[in-house]
């Protein structure tokens, strides 16, 4: 990890250059799990973000005080507790979202960027790099999750947020709606993104 | 950095702290919740009556009745829908645990002679694009107006009526064994829900 980042790097560095999916591949499960659509995708992006977003917060405020021994399971309560708070909140408000993401949602708390997030970078900066840095990363998150979702969905439902294109009885790449095609497009993106980072550094 | 020492008072004190903190606000956030919550719910039972059903003017979710299945011990719903008084149809929960993945739980509506008016999914986790298409119209609509004690709730491949859906025939066959659940239990609580009201 790089010594010092000016803040815009900071911020740009989780969209970008450690993107977290497509660089990084961490959080593979939500990834490659709940994308078959470009909506679920953008949500389960969105829950993340701000699961990041708060536990960054909380952990930076109180890294001060964790002893060393203990600070994972003091980061995975306070991860989890957010996530619950998600949880509940989608429950009451986003029911649609809710029922569509499903056990996707508890399993925010093990998703690894969050931990990785919090043991990496907001137990030793301060607040407002660690918000910049929340907010870079579950950014790329986002956006990562969106694009696999969208490539999915035209692809394999001929569709993009539910928005249909195709005639009803046109008959589209099944294969990316399944498991596999999680895999196939997951690759090729990174590929592809991987390249072109190179290219414009 | 000032971190503290990892000694053990420290160390059990501080998760102690972070505990307390979490529980309490997951506690608070709970019952802020809670109302929404269950109206979140009642909304969507509400949404699938209204779609199912023939016009009404009681609660059905208040005069809903519990019924168990014929042959098992699980139990389903039936919301009564009257008309100044007099009965019009019924819906009824029915479910599939034979779905491909995990459950199928659906809403049917009957008309008083027994006729399907609509269909509503309230639970599935098919396959997106393949078995959630037992929401679209095309598929629902063979089931529409048909009375199922004249139809073989059964996909064609093993000798009945119903259409599968393209590689989903898994889906469709919970669909129907659901339909079928349904149906069953209207057809033994017809009487009673009929006579109910008097």
């Amino acid at each position: 990890m790089a010594k010092t980042l000016s803040p815009k790097e900071n911020f740009y560095k989780g969209i970008l250059k450690e993107n977290p999916v497509f660089v990084m591949l961490l959080g593979m499960c939500p990834t490659l799990g709940v994308t078959s659509s470009a909506t679920n995708g953008f949500g389960m992006g969105v829950a993340t973000l701000f699961v990041l977003l708060m536990s960054n917060i909380a952990v930076s405020l109180v890294k001060t005080r964790i002893p060393d021994k203990v600070r994972i399971p003091a980061f995975i309560i306070i991860i989890a507790s957010f996530v619950t708070v998600v949880e509940m909140l989608l429950e009451a408000y986003v029911p649609f979202l809710y029922e569509q993401l499903g056990i996707f949602i508890p399993l925010i708390v093990v998703n690894c960027i969050i931990l990785g997030r919090a043991e990496a970078f907001a137990s030793k900066n301060n607040l407002k790099d660690s918000v910049l840095d929340a907010l870079g990363m579950g950014l790329g998150f986002v956006m990562s999750l969106t694009l696999l979702g969208s490539v999915r969905e035209i692809l394999g439902n001929g569709s993009i947020f539910d928005w249909k294109f195709v005639p009803e009885n046109a008959n589209t790449f099944i294969l990316f709606i399944l498991p596999p095609g999680a895999f196939i497009v997951l690759a090729y993106l990174s590929a592809l993104f991987n390249k072109f980072m190179i290219k414009t550094k | 950095m000032g971190k503290s020492d990892s000694n053990f008072k420290a160390m059990v004190g501080t998760l102690l702290v972070i505990t307390i903190i979490s529980g309490a606000l997951l506690g608070a956030i709970n019952n802020l919740t809670l109302e929404p919550k269950a109206q979140a719910k009642m909304a969507q039972k509400i949404k699938a009556l209204k779609l199912v059903l023939p016009e009404f003017d009681n609660n059905p979710v208040d005069e809903v009745k519990m019924v168990t299945l014929l042959g098992t011990t699980d139990s389903t719903e039936i919301f009564p829908a009257l008309k100044n008084g007099v009965q019009v149809g019924a819906a009824v929960v029915g479910s599939s645990e034979k779905g491909f993945s995990g459950t199928i739980k659906i809403m049917v509506g009957f008309n008083a002679d027994g006729t399907i008016k609509n269909i509503a999914v309230l639970e599935q986790k098919e396959t997106p694009g393949l078995g959630t298409k037992i929401k679209d119209e095309k598929f629902l609509q063979q089931f529409r107006t048909r009375n199922p004690s004249e139809m073989k709730l059964k996909v064609t491949k093993d000798g009945g009526e119903v259409d599968a859906l393209t590689g989903a025939t898994i889906t469709t066959r919970a669909f129907c064994e659901a339909t079928q659940n349904a149906w069953d239990a209207f057809e033994n609580n017809r009487k009673t829900l009929a006579t109910q009201k008097n």
